[in-house]
């Protein structure tokens, strides 16, 4: 059984597998949106005493950081009890680009897991400017963005889209603009820095 | 008590996102670059589930745990905020390969550096907070 899940799931297993954390969200009487959590995290920290946004009874939000710090635990979890025998299977021509940008793809598990490249995400690389950019700029765009257009992934492309929302596919078709932006031509860019 | 279930979603949410790789981000720069199918077929079966499971749902008039009926509330129309905000979110995505949910399933991981991510993330939201007024919506 640990075995048969320690595989890489099928694309169908897991989207589904989505729908039925959104369904149980919904019938616990919450909702399947992960960004707001942020919004909890300024609002806790006292945000609410300058900026109205943030006032609102956070306490009522509290379910969701559960949620979420549940969703720690299960990434734990995942890669301690559930590995996968090989890392992540990325696309070969995905591979040559990412390259040519000096970012390698883990072909073993003792090079990585495919998850998080090392080049970026490892701590002895945190001094380049480069990865200090994507991950403070980046972040702070998420932040930014998601609360903007009122919902991430979680909360457009699979409740709201879920839902017939037409603003929900206009917010994933900004996605769409930002991440190929970011992806074709500012990123390779980035990552030349040093 | 009442937030033992939430712990438990999270959990199964925390190992769907791993064990799919959604939380990858080799797989969201393969994503944008249209070279496999595996994230859209992620999303695209979430969306057609999800569909069928809200429309049921709905037409059921399905009560939640507490014996109230479930409401699901439309989203207030406008397209600015949507694709302004979105397009900013898309940016900042496909740098980090981290949306708000693998972000912290990834620290689950031991991928330390995500903390930077959460942490501007939640200034990032912050600073919306504080220029809101001046933004279209």
């Amino acid at each position: 059984m640990i075995e048969f899940i320690s595989q890489p799931w099928h694309w169908s297993i897991s989207g589904a597998m989505i729908v039925l954390v959104m369904f149980l969200l919904t019938w616990f009487g919450g909702s399947f949106g992960v960004s707001s959590n942020l919004r909890t995290l300024c609002a806790i920290g006292g945000a609410g005493n300058k900026i109205s946004f943030f006032n609102y009874d956070w306490k009522s939000q509290i379910w969701n950081l559960v949620f979420i710090g549940g969703a720690v635990i299960g990434g734990f979890i995942a890669t301690t009890y559930l590995m996968s025998p090989e890392p992540v299977q990325i696309s070969v021509s995905t591979q040559a680009a990412l390259a040519e940008v000096g970012i390698s793809t883990p072909q073993t598990l003792s090079e990585g897991t495919g998850y998080a490249p090392s080049e970026i995400f490892g701590i002895s690389n945190l001094g380049s400017v480069a990865n200090l950019i994507i991950l403070i700029v980046g972040g702070f765009l998420i932040g930014f963005g998601t609360r903007y257009a009122g919902g991430c992934t979680s909360g457009h492309a699979i409740s709201g889209l879920s839902n017939l929302q037409l603003p929900s596919l206009i917010a994933v078709i900004g996605f769409f603009i930002g991440g190929l932006a970011m992806t074709w031509f500012i990123l390779p860019v980035i990552l030349q820095l040093s | 008590m009442k937030y033992i279930k939430y712990i438990l979603v999270g959990i199964l949410f925390g190992i769907v996102m791993t064990k799919s790789e959604a939380v990858s981000w080799f797989r969201i720069q393969e994503m944008f670059r249209f070279e496999s199918f595996h994230m859209y077929g992620i999303i695209g079966t979430a969306v057609i589930f999800g569909a069928i499971v809200t429309f049921l749902m709905k037409r059921s008039k399905m009560k939640n745990i507490s014996g109230e009926e479930i409401n699901i509330p439309s989203k207030d129309f406008s397209i600015p905020r949507y694709l302004i905000g979105g397009t900013i979110f898309g940016l900042g995505w496909a740098m980090t390969g981290a949306c708000p949910g693998p972000m912290f399933t990834l620290l689950g991981h031991g991928i330390w550096a995500i903390l930077i991510v959460i942490a501007s993330a939640t200034l990032g939201t912050f600073v919306y907070g504080a220029v809101r007024n001046k933004l279209p919506h």
